[in-house]
């Protein structure tokens, strides 16, 4: 019996970057699906290792200094065994990446309309005609104001708001069935970031597709996503339905994180959740044993599990390791 | 009345083109605005990008010229005069510090962190190397990090020890107001919370004000007493954060709080439609709230501690000159 697949399907990933003669992974053994229609999540602090997981799928690594082990399998084709000329037109075509730096990823030597024209004519074979009219809709789609002036304009003469929606009309282009969007909002006001959201939201309605949304925002995580995973040290530590995951976080690091989010005191004594000590850089990541042990430092070693695994403690929530069942905070009862 | 009073001020910046290169127009940066700085407390700052909100900070320092307008430091007018080398003026250049908008570019990388830090004190105090050896370690310290930390250089630290070190910078002339430029726009959500621990620790030790720049709504809410809503170079509305919070009256303001995502996902839904609910009210009621030339109003005083640019209520439009309201929040 065949058994139904998902859009995208990410099996024990794993991403070293080579220092010197050893690789060290920034994404380790990340498994993960993407349905129709879906948007899953990645959250984490800086470091984490969510726009390398992004830029593994997309197959986007210099093969010299990366490794890169598990599968991505799309449409039952293994996207890591592809060569660059099949990766190349699946890029673009079947996944959209939004890139986290969106100036980076815009050509400063060329107007908006050449470079979305571009897109469309390497992906599809529409006349001068159609891809004109197609620019004109996308640019019209994501809110870009007198596009037919608009397209005209270099980079520069656009605000990063307006710049990143181009870089978000690029990736729309083709309509592509997932969508990988890296911090599409950062550093944009509120009110854009909401715009920006909202249409994502109304182009997964139309098109029905998967897009996996890297953030470290929780507040835009608890606006649009469906799913959220948890990011640690190259690690999935948490995954659940967006619901869930608000209502019910188990791991410590989802509830250090919930806990640091700026609100309104009720003691003006009262101070913030920090974290201890930082996320280690990847050479100084703990080779055996739990990554985030060292930032509790005030549960008894005994009570962290060797090598934490993650467990499904309730349908479709996923929790590395069991010991969250005694986690507490500093100064908290256990 | 505060110790910084900023009045009706403008920072316009010319704009040149043409073959000659001549000045063809302004950008109205900061176009009318007042501020009152108390003691102990924090005036937050907020608006969209481009509302001017740096250009405000750093006109307060002298890093920009004001084009009119006056700043008042006790009593005394110090427009224009940050920076000079006149000793009537050091008073203020060390009481008004400014840690920017990215703490890690402010900072020289071929020097150490003792350095960097020691270089207030060296203009404000007459310290010997080791009394500022000392200084440095205990500002270090405020800021929760080793002395050890003073030899080092500002690349062997995180993003979010940096931006710390940009606070203890900031705090080592002993200054009574900090403009905080987006202390933590680019610091992850733990360290973001380090930063403003501390930056509270050190307000209450010190009787700090801070006038605090930020887009982000909740950090404002976290942290001010007082807060500024700009746009286009103006207040729109100001006042107790109660007040602007809870009983918003400008429809830029309440566009802008709509859009304040919501930490709980089951009322999604609900959310979304009031947030669009206000964005088309905003587009339908833009003209009532802007003067034809898309200027905002002057502030009128609301209620007590709140003022909002609403359109001024004589029909009689004669009447209406520039000298009408420029504005409340003394
Ligand atoms: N090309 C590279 N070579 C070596 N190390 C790298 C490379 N790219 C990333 N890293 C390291 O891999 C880890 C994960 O980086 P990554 O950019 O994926 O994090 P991130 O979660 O996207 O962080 P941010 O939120 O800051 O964007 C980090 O320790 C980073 O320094
Ligand atoms: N040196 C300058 N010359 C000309 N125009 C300037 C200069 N500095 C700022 N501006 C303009 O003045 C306006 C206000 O800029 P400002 O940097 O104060 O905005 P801001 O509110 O701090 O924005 P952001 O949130 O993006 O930091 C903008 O339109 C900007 O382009
Ligand atoms: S062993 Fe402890 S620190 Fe590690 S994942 Fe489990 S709860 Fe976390
Ligand atoms: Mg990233
Ligand atoms: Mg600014």
């Amino acid at each position: 019996m065949a058994v139904e697949r998902s859009l995208l399907e990410v099996n024990n990933l794993e991403t070293g970057f080579r220092f010197g003669d050893v690789y060290h992974n920034a994404v380790d053994d990340v498994s993960l699906t993407l349905e129709n229609n879906e948007i899953l999540a990645i959250v984490g602090e800086s470091g984490c290792g969510k726009s390398t997981l992004a830029t593994s799928i997309m197959g986007l690594h210099d093969p010299k200094n990366t490794e890169i082990k598990g599968e991505v399998i799309y449409k039952d084709l293994n996207l890591l065994d592809l060569n660059e000329k099949l990766y190349n037109r699946i890029r673009g075509n079947d996944i959209g990446m939004i890139f986290q730096d969106p100036l980076g990823s815009l050509n400063p030597l060329m107007t908006i309309y050449n470079q979305i024209s571009e897109s469309l004519e390497y992906h599809s074979d529409l006349n001068e005609e159609q891809r004109r009219a197609r620019v004109l809709e996308l640019l019209n789609q994501v809110g870009i104001p007198r596009p037919e002036q608009i397209m005209k304009n270099y980079p520069h003469e656009l605000s990063g708001g307006m710049r990143q929606r181009v870089v978000i009309a690029i990736a729309l282009a083709n309509k592509p069935p997932v969508i990988i969007a890296d911090e599409p909002t950062t550093a944009l006001d509120v009110t854009i970031q909401a715009q920006i959201l909202d249409l994502m939201v109304d182009i997964q309605d139309e098109t029905g597709s998967g897009i996996i949304l890297i953030t470290h925002d929780l507040g835009v995580v608890a606006e649009t996503a469906d799913r959220v995973a948890v990011m640690y040290a190259g690690q999935i530590v948490e995954e659940a339905p967006v619901e869930e995951l608000f209502a019910n976080p188990k791991h410590p690091y989802t509830r250090s994180l919930l806990n640091s989010i700026p609100h309104e005191l009720e003691d003006d004594d009262d101070e913030l959740h920090v974290i201890h000590g930082t996320v280690p850089s990847l050479q100084k990541l703990p080779r055996k044993g739990c990554r985030f042990a060292p930032r509790i430092p005030w549960i008894p070693e005994d009570s962290h599990e060797e090598n934490p695994v993650l467990h499904e403690i309730s349908p479709n929530h996923k929790v590395r390791c069991t010991c969250w069942k005694h986690f507490h905070f500093e100064g908290e009862d256990e | 009345m505060g110790f910084l009073e900023v009045r009706d001020l403008k920072v316009h910046y010319p704009i040149r083109g043409g073959v000659l290169n001549r000045v063809q127009d302004h950008v109205k940066a900061v176009d009318g605005v007042n501020l009152s700085i108390e003691s102990g407390k924090t005036y937050g700052l907020v608006g969209e990008s481009g509302s001017g909100k740096t250009t405000i900070g750093k006109t307060i320092i002298g890093l920009e010229k004001a084009t009119s307008g006056k700043i008042l430091y006790e009593g005394e007018d110090v427009t224009n005069k940050a920076r000079s080398r006149n000793k009537k003026f050091e008073n203020y250049n060390k009481d008004i510090q400014m840690i920017f908008q990215d703490a890690t570019s402010s900072m020289n990388p071929k020097k150490r962190i003792i350095d960097v830090m020691s270089e207030p004190m060296r203009n404000y105090f007459n310290y010997t190397p080791q009394e500022t050896k000392k200084r440095v370690a205990d500002l270090l310290e405020i800021v929760g990090m080793n002395a050890e930390a003073m030899y080092k250089y500002p690349h062997e630290f995180s993003g979010g020890q940096r931006q710390r070190i940009g606070v203890a910078r900031a705090v080592a002339s002993d200054p009574k107001l900090i403009i905080a430029d987006e202390p933590t726009s680019a610091l992850d959500l733990s360290v973001q919370a380090q930063v403003l621990n501390f930056m509270r620790r050190i307000q209450k030790e010190y009787d700090l004000s801070y006038l605090f720049i930020s887009h982000d709504l909740g950090v404002v809410q976290h942290m001010s007493d007082d807060i500024a809503i700009m746009h286009r170079g103006r207040f729109v509305e100001q006042g107790s954060k109660e007040e602007i919070y809870k009983n918003p009256q400008h429809i830029y303001t309440k566009r802008l709080l709509s859009a304040i995502p919501d930490m709980d996902p089951t009322t999604r839904a609900a959310h979304k439609v009031e947030r669009q609910r206000v964005e088309a009210e905003y587009d339908a009621q833009e003209t009532d709230y802007y003067d034809p030339k898309g200027r905002v109003y002057d502030l009128q005083r609301y209620d007590e501690e709140h003022y909002v640019a609403l359109k001024p209520e004589e029909p009689n439009a004669s009447l209406q000159n520039e000298n009408v309201n420029t504005g409340g929040g003394n």
